[in-house]
């Protein structure tokens, strides 16, 4: 048994009367796509929060290649090598593209409080950037600033900002939110190539998707896991049937 | 882009040729004028690194602009009357070295405030900026060691090596200089990685946590950096005046930085030079057609404020572009 | 000390913090229900001792003149609204601080025009004139009394208001959703500006107490506009409750700290250097406070919204 990349053991949150997280453990294992799915507000989000880091559990603990993560903040949490994609997207408007996966390069090589030397004409931090959009296929637009993008080159922006990460594992909250069909197509293709990279936790509602990337699916009904699987496990599953994919399918 | 550029340029020079047009035609008002410009204006360049890179609305800067105002009139004072600092170390006359104590000063008390302050954000961060720099102003008011309410005079200009400073050219060609490098360090910092970080703390800091720099560190780095500049040309003030007093610090200044920033641009390079102009001219012009200047002064910025925003350099040089 | 001083500094104190209510509950309630951070609050309170100075002194009447403060700032604040603050509530913070600023400009430089520098002075009415004995000895002056009374009846009167008439219903409803107020069919327009003048007179109110107390002039407002920034923050912006807290606290922590601590420091210090460094610290007091409340919570310790 190998270890896992990411481990979630009981997690639990509550907001008021609302058991948001309910006991959830959940492993992300080496090389695995592993997808969780869930009806709207089962608490997808909220986990993908006290994962990442933006939202403080009220028990449980979350563990990080062996790491117990409870006690680190969000900039902690990405620089231990926790990649993290958003549902909207969310870059700094106001820079390029280009600019963008910039920071993040500049995040991972080190210290951030260097005060002279112009990042425009600093190769180490442009060329990986570049190579980075490229990789995503939005290098033609590197110096468009990100308010200006579409929404689905936007979606490719968030892509190549955690490729810049070079990380440990991927979250991935939705990505193929609101891409076109051709999009979501070429991004499925991309997304397997990438957990030889390292694992993704991938949160989506495209069921064509998921089932195509999955290694692994966790169901998320009202806070707890009700199933986990290989994708023929959880397409037979009873309970996942009529608590979920029964009304999708 | 290049349209800004030969802005500045143009505000560069014209800051320049004033005065010494001023010298030859033996007017020197109109260079003390200029230099009243110029340390304005390296105020607000060290403000505009916190609000324009930052988006940090500091409602309390003044409290920077007189410590350092402070800091050039405790020395100065103490060198006048030939009594020790403290510990028996003897005060100074000289410039640069109350500079380095302006902004040394300046930099030890804006990290606690800032460090306090930067917990919060939007409309508590601006009030909290507001109190810390009226608790300070309180402070020099009850204190009488240094003069109380009635504040402090520096007698004779604090001097700087081979130079004249008791001269108005000479003096406002230090200012000059010093605001050259206030907008050089502006400059450097926008383009540089720190400028980078401290942006994207502006236009999404969770974007900024979630690549794995913590925001809070880049802003407090920021903010004290911010009131060091700001703190060089309130040394800087209280030399052009002879005089440092508990109006340096009052909230009237606070929103004056802020009002220089906005009226110029904030964000941009040129923006305070264009604000301290715009400001100070209003303030002689205005204040030469009638004793209720100020009452005008308030229309005009509530006119940019509804009316023009992005201040006199967007108006010259259009928007603002990132690379 | 004696018992009968330090009850009448106490009763100092919570008259300081009523006044300051008075100010951060017109502030809190229009950031709460507008999102509107206003500077220009300090000239409202100057607009209502002025104008409770003019008419009194025109119809040798307190009491006329205490009306015509609460008029005379509601109005003034019910046009700022229509002219400019209506302008400014889909701006950000920093161009409301601005706007705002730039209004107190004009407020002070158009009353020092209309009115002059010289401070106008306002007698306290003849029904509160004198003192009632405290316990312990000593005596208190009637007026600070009567100060503190309509303090706690305006609280009073502000939390039935909101909690139980359709005008506070609305208001509840503005501090939580401003879109459904709008599909309630309330006209969302009039309620700010209704909203705003309430803010404004209640400062007004304030201003005319205090203006039988000290002189009436221009810039009176600033400092206690300040004040009544601590407040808001101390006890969480858009919150009643927090403000009245706070205000309380403030006015009792400010004018005990000036009492106290010269004294606490004679166990220390020398007596001449003891007024000065308690002096000193006194005036940045609740400043201090204010932080380290902050430090802690750094929403205030009513925070409307988590």
């Amino acid at each position: 048994m190998v270890d896992p990349v990411l481990e979630i053991r009981d997690l639990r949150k509550n907001f008021g009367a609302l058991k948001a997280t309910d006991g959830v453990s959940l492993d992300l294992l080496p090389g695995e796509i592993h997808a969780l799915i869930g009806p709207n507000g089962a608490g997808k989000s909220t986990l993908i929060h006290q994962i990442s880091g933006s939202l403080k559990p009220d028990g449980g603990t979350i563990r990080f290649l062996g790491q117990d993560m409870s006690g680190l903040d969000m900039a902690a949490r990405a620089r231990l090598g926790l990649a993290r994609s958003f549902q909207t997207s969310s870059v700094a408007q106001e820079f390029s593209a280009l600019r963008n996966v910039m920071l993040a390069v500049q995040a991972r090589q080190g210290s951030s409080l260097r005060f002279l030397r112009p990042v425009m004409r600093d190769r180490s931090l442009v060329e990986p950037a570049m190579a980075k959009l490229e990789r995503v296929g939005l290098a033609d637009r590197a110096h468009v600033p990100a308010a200006e993008l579409s929404h689905g080159e936007r979606r490719q922006l968030e892509i190549a900002i955690a490729l810049a990460l070079d990380p440990k594992a991927f979250l991935l909250d939705e990505p193929m939110a609101g891409m076109g069909p051709e999009g979501s197509k070429r991004l499925t293709e991309f997304l397997g190539n990438l957990r030889r990279e390292a694992p993704i936790l991938l949160v989506e509602h495209d069921m064509d998707a998921v089932f195509a990337l999955a290694d692994r699916i966790s169901v998320l009904v009202y806070g707890r896991i009700i199933a986990t699987g290989k994708v023929s496990d959880i397409r037979n599953d009873p309970e996942v049937r009529r608590a979920y994919l029964g009304d999708a399918a | 882009m290049k349209r800004e550029a030969i802005a500045n340029a143009g505000l560069a020079l014209l800051l320049l040729a004033v005065p010494l047009a001023a010298s030859t035609m033996g007017e020197p008002f109109y260079i003390t004028l200029a230099t009243r410009i110029a340390v304005l204006a390296l105020a607000a360049v060290g403000l505009n690194i916190a609000l324009g890179l930052g988006g940090l609305v500091s409602f309390g800067h003044a409290a920077f602009f007189g410590l350092g105002g402070y800091a050039a009139g405790i020395l100065a004072t103490h060198a006048f009357n030939a009594e020790p600092l403290f510990f028996g170390i003897p005060s100074t006359t000289s410039m640069p070295v109350i500079w380095l104590v302006a902004m040394l000063v300046c930099g030890l008390i804006a990290l606690p405030i800032g460090a306090i302050s930067l917990r919060t954000s939007g409309v508590y961060f601006i009030m909290i900026t507001l109190a810390f720099a009226q608790m300070i102003y309180y402070f020099a008011i009850s204190w009488p060691a240094y003069g109380g309410e009635d504040g402090l005079s520096i007698y004779v200009r604090n001097s700087f090596p081979g130079i004249n400073t008791a001269r108005p050219l000479p003096f406002f060609l230090v200012c000059y200089g010093l605001l050259a490098l206030g907008l050089m360090l502006f400059w450097a910092l926008r383009g540089s990685r720190f400028g980078a970080a401290l942006q994207a703390a502006r236009q999404n800091a969770t974007r900024l946590a979630a690549v794995g720099i913590p925001p809070f560190r880049i802003r407090l780095t920021a903010f004290a950096i911010s009131a060091m500049v700001t703190g060089l040309a309130g040394a800087l003030f209280a030399d052009l005046n002879r005089f440092t007093s508990p109006s340096m610090l009052s909230w009237h200044m606070s929103g004056e930085l802020l009002v220089l920033v906005i009226l110029g641009g904030k964000g941009r390079l040129f923006g305070p030079v264009a604000g301290a102009m715009l400001y100070v001219l209003l303030e002689y012009w205005l204040g030469g057609i009638t004793e209720r200047w100020q009452f005008f002064l308030g229309l005009i910025l509530l006119g940019v404020v509804l009316f023009a925003r992005g201040g006199l350099m967007g108006l010259i040089a259009g928007k603002e572009r990132h690379g | 000390m004696s018992t009968a001083l330090l009850i009448e500094q106490l009763l100092n104190g919570l008259q300081l913090g009523v006044m300051l209510f008075l100010m951060a509950a017109g502030l809190t309630l229009i950031f709460g229900v507008m999102g509107l951070i206003n500077l220009a609050h300090g000239s409202l309170y100057m607009i209502g001792a002025f104008a409770c100075a003019l008419v009194a002194a025109a119809t040798g009447s307190f009491w006329i003149g205490l009306l015509a403060s609460l008029v005379a700032a509601a109005a003034a604040g019910a046009i700022v609204e229509i002219l400019v603050i209506r302008r400014l509530y889909e701006r950000d913070h920093l161009d409301q601080v601005l706007a705002t600023f730039a209004l107190i400009l004009m407020f002070s430089e158009g009353a020092r025009w209309l009115f002059g520098s010289f401070p106008l002075y306002l007698d306290i009415p003849p029904l509160l004139q004198g003192a009632v004995p405290l316990p312990g000895g000593g005596q208190y002056q009637l007026y600070r009394l009567g100060i503190i009374t309509v303090g706690v009846l305006v609280a009073l009167g502000l939390y039935l208001l909101i909690s139980r008439t359709r005008l506070g219903m609305r208001i509840r409803a503005g501090e939580s959703d401003r879109e459904m107020i709008a599909a309630l069919g309330v006209d969302i327009s009039t309620l700010y500006t209704v909203v705003f003048a309430l803010g404004a007179a209640l400062a007004g109110l304030a201003g005319a107490m205090v203006g039988a107390l000290q002189s009436v002039q221009v810039g009176m407002g600033e400092p206690v506009l300040i004040l009544a920034f601590v407040v808001i923050v101390i006890g969480g912006i858009g919150s009643i409750k927090g403000a009245l807290f706070g205000a309380v606290l403030v006015g009792i922590v400010d004018t005990m700290g000036r009492f106290l601590l010269p004294q606490a420091l004679t166990l220390v210090l020398p007596p001449s250097q003891a007024a000065l460094v308690g002096g000193a610290l006194a005036s940045m007091l609740i400043y201090i406070v204010m932080a380290l409340i902050l430090a802690v919570r750094p929403s205030g310790l009513f925070a409307a919204q988590s």
